[in-house]
């Protein structure tokens, strides 16, 4: 296991799953009414035309489960940032939109590609490791194997994304 | 073994001499395009923090069109970040509410074969049209980008869709996605590369083949790409670019490929998706009859010179239907004033249209023309999915121009070809 320095994000993480299906776009994520305003703003309306409560009941440490296609459309950062500031700290999905998957990264939401989580259950405790791809689902005692963050990434993800590991590149250059 | 249009591109940009679908490379940018929504407004304050500058701002393009012209004080205010960022840093290639950036970068001849460029939309694929491989990226990693002037890439596998035959009449390139859409998927090309050709390809003039690079980014695509010819050339020139290694940017004769697809132009009809997904398509005869309350002539895919031409040819001599508003957001100031000189605008305000400002207006939601609940729009867009123009219960259909302008005839959705001689 990897340490984390705590500034960043730890490589394994323990939290209640919010399910949900296939084809979750980013106007989904972040509708275009509220793309004006600040995340503050946008967020309680993140998800809302497919569950009104989502952006309420959320609780920091949560994780969010998802079909195919997570986050297909626009290259819209909110949707990312949206979650992340409701309290999301992983996303499993079977598929990812491509920019949105980058833009998790990016934003130190870690997200993992998982085949098979047909069996997890809104209110299972999963327990995610993000360098072996392993997720237990405590709730049920089920393990199942998803793709890890790929190695080149991990540490930018350790970072807190890619701003933070910037940020830290331009200090050792300077240093 | 040979290399793909994709791989060559990527290759020169990560300074190699080849390079292989799943290698991870970092490419030097050539060209990085940014709008006012996730532009200047989202990358500044990373900038800030980092206390970095833009690496080249020559290579630098930004461009306003999600929130113009400005209606409420808070789009106006986006707006006004956006130009005082472009003054400071020092961005010459600054195009305030002249079009939709991917229409700009084309008719500013920004974008030319063998280049690798980023933009912060994800229809930023639309530069393949040109042979330049240009990437959909987030505001952060744009942020990335302008402090270092690289981004690192996954090599995709490239997927070549060749169109073989002929499109009949009032059959166009939207449709030709549209049926792509409902063959691969709405994710089905997920990181990779999709490339066109064939003799149906070939026909197409450059504003059409945008369509179909245009819309890659409704397959997931990393990007969609079409290799140079000489109506690309033309294109060129006409924007005032000389670049005679044009016609080198071709893959090889023995490239892999991950899948090729064979598909006959001819056979297909106008189609059109139905709500809320671009991969719900269907001929146009499974639709035939829905009622609409508006029909919309807009965005980067569906409002350039040749889709005003598509709807007027429909439109001349003929009323839009009482109830329905027809509405038509031209692409860029320049193709509004070409529809004005040509005569294009007269038949479509003879016919009733309402002409609306250039921008990305309805499209994403974010200016005029959005729709309310339970109301019925067919559109040349890009994309339907629920609550993106408007209210959530809202219906979106896409279809082509042609099929936008015949529906707005009839208040129904219908055949173009009915309509056209
Ligand atoms: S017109 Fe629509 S699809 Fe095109 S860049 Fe604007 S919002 Fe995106």
């Amino acid at each position: 296991m990897r340490a984390s320095d705590g500034s960043g994000a730890p490589l394994t993480h323990t939290g209640r799953a919010w399910t949900f299906g296939d084809d979750i776009d980013t106007d989904l994520l972040a509708p275009g009414a509220y793309m004006k305003g600040p995340i503050e703003q946008l967020a309680p309306h993140c998800l809302e035309a497919l569950d009104a409560d989502f952006a309420h009941s959320v609780r920091p440490g949560d994780v969010l489960v998802a079909g195919d296609n997570l986050g297909i459309g626009s290259s819209r950062e909110q949707a990312v940032h949206a979650l992340k500031h409701l309290g999301i700290r992983v996303v499993l999905a079977r598929s990812f939109g491509r920019i949105f998957y980058r833009n998790a990264l990016n934003l130190g939401l870690p997200s993992l590609v998982c085949a098979d989580l047909h069996a997890v259950r809104t209110g299972d405790e999963l327990r995610v490791d993000m360098v072996s791809g392993v997720v237990e689902n405590l709730s049920t005692a089920r393990v199942h194997a998803c793709e890890p963050i790929p190695p080149h990434l991990l540490e930018m993800v350790e970072d807190g994304g890619l701003l933070a590991h910037l940020e830290k590149r331009l200090r050792a250059d300077k240093a | 073994m040979g290399a793909t249009l994709a791989e060559k591109l990527i290759a020169r940009a990560a300074g190699r001499e080849t390079v292989r679908p799943g290698e991870i490379v970092t490419c030097r940018v050539d060209l990085a395009m940014m709008h006012d929504s996730g532009g200047p407004r989202r990358v500044q304050p990373m900038l800030e923090r980092l206390g970095a500058r833009v690496w080249d701002a020559s290579k630098v393009v930004v461009v306003t069109d999600h929130y113009v012209p400005a209606v409420d004080a808070e789009s106006a205010a986006i707006l006004r970040l956006t130009r005082k960022w472009v003054a400071a840093a020092g961005i010459e290639r600054f195009h305030d509410m002249q079009g939709i950036c991917h229409i700009v970068l084309s008719e500013q001849g920004y974008v030319r074969p063998g280049m690798f460029a980023v933009g912060g939309d994800s229809h930023s694929s639309t530069a393949g049209a040109f042979g330049c491989l240009m990437i959909g990226i987030g505001a952060t990693e744009m942020a990335g980008v302008l402090v270092s002037g690289e981004i690192w890439v996954r090599v995709p596998p490239t997927i070549l869709v060749r169109w073989s035959g002929r499109l009949q009449h009032g059959v166009v390139a939207k449709d030709m996605m549209l049926a792509l859409c409902a063959r691969l998927g709405i994710n089905g090309a997920n990181y990779r590369v999709v490339e066109y050709a064939g003799s149906a390809v070939e026909a197409l003039s450059m504003t059409e083949r945008m369509v179909l690079t245009n819309m890659a980014a409704e397959l997931g695509a990393k990007t969609g790409l079409i290799a140079p010819d000489a109506v690309t050339v033309a294109a060129l020139t006409e924007a005032g670019v000389d670049q005679p290694d044009a016609l080198d940017w071709r893959g090889d004769t023995d490239a892999t490929y991950e899948r090729v697809l064979d598909l006959a132009a001819g056979e297909l009809s106008p189609q059109v998706a139905a709500p809320h997904s671009p991969e719900n398509v269907a001929p146009v005869a499974a639709h035939a009859g829905v009622a609409i309350d508006q029909a919309y002539i807009g965005a980067c895919t569906g409002a350039k010179l040749s889709d005003l031409r598509m709807a007027a040819e429909v439109l001349r001599g003929r009323k839009v239907a009482p109830g329905v508003r027809f509405l038509v957001a031209p692409a860029s100031t320049r193709v509004t004033h070409q529809a004005a000189e040509d005569g294009t605008l007269a038949t479509l305000t003879g016919a009733g249209a309402i002409v609306l400002p250039t921008g990305c207006g309805a499209c994403a939601g974010f200016g005029a023309g959005v729709l309310a609940e339970d109301e019925t729009c067919i559109a040349s867009t890009a994309r339907n999915y629920k609550g993106r123009m408007g209210a959530a219960s809202a219906r979106v259909y896409l279809g082509s121009p042609y099929t936008v302008a015949a529906s707005a005839v009839r208040g129904r959705i219908g055949d173009p070809r009915e309509l056209l001689g």
